[in-house]
C-alpha cells in the first residue's frame, strides 16, 4: 500500500520499474482482451451488432441466464445467512466439518459438479428412474441448470457473513432478546444491519458467478438452442460454428454484467470496510 | 420458446401432472456439432410440409454437438427424439441403451442415411503442387492436414480412406498398404485434435499445402475463406461417409411423437430436403436431385468399411485398439 502513495519520479528505478511492470501486465491481461471483446462485437457495426443481440436464441440465453440467477441468488442468501448463523452461534459436533463442507464448492472444479448431478439425476443414475416414471425432467432442464449453479455459488454468501458475524458476536442479539424482542425482530433490526454489507457484497459475487458459470452447465445443459443453452454456453456455441460477431456480442452482454457487478463490488468493498 | 422451460419448471416443482398435449407438435432433433446451418436451413421446409400434410404446427429444437457427447447426453435423460448423426457407432451406442431400435439402419432407406460425404482434399489457391490423389499426399513434398486420428472421427475416416487407397494400389498387399499410411502420416506437421482446429491451421496459420476432411466441409470452408482462393479436389478413391438418422423410440413414445418424428426422417429423403441437403455440399441420395447437382460432385469410387474393412467392430479391433495398425503406422510428433 506505501509504496502506491510514493511519488515515482523521486524514488529509485526498481519501484518505477515495478509499477511499470504492473501495469503493462495489466493492460495486456486484462484491458486489452475486454477491449478486443467490444472492438470485435461491434466491428461490422452498430446494426450487425443488434441484429446478432436481436437473435431470438441470444435473447433466450439472455433470459435464461437472467432467470438462473434470480431463483439461485436468493436462495444462495437464505442459505448462507443460515447457515453462517448456526455457525456463528452455536457450538456443536460437526460444526468445523460443515465449514469445511459449505466450502468445498470452491475447491472442486465445476465440470465435476456437473457429473455427480448427471449420475445422481440423469437417466441412469440414482434417483433417474423415480423421476423418469414420475415424468420429471430434471437434467437438460432448467432446474438442472440451476441445481448445478447453485451447488457452485454456495459458499459465497456463508464466507462473505460468516466471520463478520464471528467478530461481533452475540452480545447486541442476546440484549436485544432480554429487552423483549422476537426472533424475527432479533434477526431483522439487530442481526441484519449488522452483516447488511457483507451480504451483499457476498450476494453480488454469487451473481457475477451464477451468469458466468460454465463448467458444471454444459454438463447438465444438453446444449438446445433456445431452450437450455446460458449465455456462457451460447457464446462458446456461436464461437464454434465460425459465427465470430455473433460470439462477441453476446460475450459482450455477459462483459457488461460483470462490469456491472464489478462495480458494484467495488462500492459494496468501500461501505463494508468503514 | 419458453414454454418448455416453464413446463420443466412447474414438473420439477411438483405441482401437477404432465401437462396435456398441446395441439402444437414439437420435436427435439438431437445432431452433431456442424450442421446448425444446414437444419437451420432444412427445419422451415419441413415445418412448412409437415403443416400443409397433416394440418398441424410443429416446432422443431436443435441441440448441436460433438456427436458421442450428444449420445451420451441422451443416454442420461436428454429428452432427443431424433437423433442426426455423424458417426453410425454413437447410434449404435443408443441402440445398446435400450433408446434405439437395435434395427435402425433398416428402418430407412440407404442404411438409414439420407445423405452422405467422403474424405477429400482442400488445396491453395492454383492447386501449386499439383494434389490430385492420395498418392499425392506420400509424396515428400507435400504436407497434408488433418487431426489426429486417434481423438478425431474425421481423421479416422482419412486414415481409414487411405489405407483403403494403399490396399486398392497394392493388390490388397496389407504391409504394402501400412508403408503408404505410414508415409502420409509422418509428413502431416501438426495434428490437431479436432477437424475446428485443423482447420485453422490450414487455414488461419497457413500450414501445410491439403487439408482432408469431408467433402461437405471442404466446400464450406472454401466458402468461408473466399479470398484466399482455395481450392477443392476430390480422389479417384474415397470411403463412404454415412450420416445417420433414427428416431429415439423410447423419447418419441413418451412424448408422443413417434408419427412426426418418423415423418421427419423419410421427408430428409424427400427431394425438397435432398435438393437443400445438395447445397450445402452433401451427397444424396435422390436419383434427380443427384443427377441435377452433378456438376458439384466430381465423380469418385466409392468403397464402404463393411467392404474394405468388414465393419466397425473390425476397424476398432484391428486399427484403432491400443497398439493395433494405426498405433504402429502413427508416428506421433
Amino acid at each position: 500500500m506505501q509504496a502506491a502513495t510514493f511519488n515515482p519520479t523521486q524514488t529509485s528505478l526498481v519501484p518505477r520499474l515495478l509499477i511499470g511492470l504492473a501495469v503493462a501486465l495489466t493492460l495486456l491481461i486484462v484491458v486489452a482482451p475486454l477491449v478486443y471483446i467490444f472492438a470485435r462485437a461491434f466491428g461490422e457495426g452498430w446494426r450487425v451488432y443488434a441484429e446478432n443481440l436481436l437473435n431470438p436464441a441470444t435473447l433466450h440465453a439472455v433470459w435464461l441466464t437472467t432467470i438462473t440467477a434470480l431463483i439461485v441468488v436468493p436462495v444462495n442468501i437464505a442459505f448462507g445467512i443460515s447457515a453462517a448463523w448456526v455457525v456463528a452461534r452455536f457450538r456443536f459436533p460437526g460444526r468445523s466439518l460443515l465449514v469445511t463442507a459449505i466450502e468445498i464448492p470452491f475447491s472442486i472444479s465445476p465440470i465435476i459438479a456437473g457429473i455427480c448431478y448427471l449420475l445422481l439425476y440423469g437417466r441412469q443414475g440414482l434417483l433417474g428412474p423415480w423421476l423418469a416414471d414420475n415424468d420429471l425432467q430434471v437434467m437438460f432442464a432448467l432446474p438442472g441448470i440451476v441445481l448445478v449453479t447453485m451447488f457452485v455459488t454456495a459458499p459465497f454468501v456463508a464466507r462473505e457473513v460468516l466471520p463478520l458475524m464471528q467478530a461481533q458476536g452475540s452480545d447486541q442479539e442476546q440484549a436485544a432478546v432480554t429487552l423483549g424482542a422476537s426472533g424475527w425482530q432479533v434477526f431483522r433490526r439487530v442481526t441484519l444491519p449488522n452483516i447488511k454489507w457483507a451480504l451483499l457484497y457476498g450476494a453480488v459475487l454469487c451473481t457475477a458467478r451464477a451468469v458466468g458459470e460454465f463448467g458444471g452447465v454444459s454438463v447438465v445443459s444438453g446444449n438446445i438452442r433456445g431452450q437450455t443453452n446460458t449465455l456462457p454456453l451460447h457464446v462458446e456455441l456461436l464461437f464454434n460454428d465460425l459465427n465470430a460477431t455473433g460470439a462477441f456480442a453476446a460475450a459482450s452482454v455477459l462483459t457488461l454484467l460483470a462490469l456491472v457487478a464489478l462495480v458494484a463490488k467495488t462500492v459494496l468493498e468501500a461501505r463494508k470496510a468503514r | 420458446m419458453k414454454h418448455g422451460l416453464i413446463k420443466a419448471t412447474f414438473l420439477a416443482v411438483g405441482l401437477g401432472a404432465a401437462a396435456p398435449a398441446a395441439a402444437q407438435d414439437s420435436l427435439l432433433n438431437v445432431s452433431y456439432d456442424i450442421a446448425r446451418e444446414l437444419f437451420e436451413a432444412l427445419n422451415p421446409a419441413f415445418v412448412a410440409t409437415w403443416k400443409a400434410e397433416s394440418g398441424r404446427d410443429v416446432t422443431i429444437d436443435q441441440s448441436h454437438g460433438g456427436s458421442s457427447r450428444q449420445a451420451r447426453a441422451i443416454l442420461e435423460g436428454l429428452a432427443a427424439d431424433v437423433v442426426t448423426f455423424n458417426q453410425e457407432t454413437d447410434i449404435d451406442v443408443l441402440a445398446e441403451g435400450g433408446l434405439v431400435d437395435p434395427a435402425w439402419r433398416d428402418a430407412l432407406p440407404n442404411g438409414a442415411s439420407p445423405y452422405y460425404s467422403l474424405p477429400a482434399f482442400l488445396v491453395r489457391e492454383g492447386n501449386p503442387k499439383n494434389i490430385q490423389d492420395w498418392s499425392d499426399l506420400a509424396r515428400e513434398d507435400v504436407a497434408p492436414v488433418f487431426p489426429n486420428p486417434k481423438t478425431s472421427g474425421n481423421a479416422r475416416y482419412t486414415y481409414l480412406a487411405a489405407y483403403a487407397y494403399g490396399l486398392e494400389q497394392n493388390n490388397g498387399d496389407e504391409a504394402k498398404a501400412q508403408e503408404f499410411v505410414k508415409a502420409i502420416l509422418s509428413s502431416v506437421p501438426v495434428f490437431d485434435t479436432g477437424g475446428r482446429a485443423a482447420t485453422q491451421t490450414f487455414a488461419e496459420r497457413e500450414i501445410g499445402d491439403v487439408l482432408v476432411t469431408f467433402e461437405a466441409e471442404t466446400g464450406q470452408i472454401a466458402a468461408e475463406y473466399a479470398d484466399k482462393g482455395f481450392v477443392r479436389v476430390t480422389p479417384s478413391l474415397s470411403l463412404f461417409a454415412a450420416f445417420p438418422v433414427a428416431v429415439v423410440t423410447e423419447n418419441a413414445e413418451k412424448n408422443g411423437t413417434a408419427e412426426v418424428a418418423t415423418a421427419y426422417l423419410e421427408w430428409l429423403y424427400s427431394p425438397e430436403a435432398q435438393e437443400i441437403l445438395a447445397q450445402h455440399d452433401y451427397r444424396v441420395t435422390d436419383a434427380e436431385v443427384a443427377a441435377k447437382y452433378a456438376a458439384d460432385f466430381p465423380e469418385v469410387r466409392l468403397v464402404t468399411v463393411d467392404e474394405v474393412f468388414g465393419g466397425w467392430d473390425a476397424v476398432r479391433e484391428e486399427h484403432l485398439a491400443d497398439g493395433a495398425i494405426l498405433d504402429q503406422v502413427f508416428v506421433n510428433q
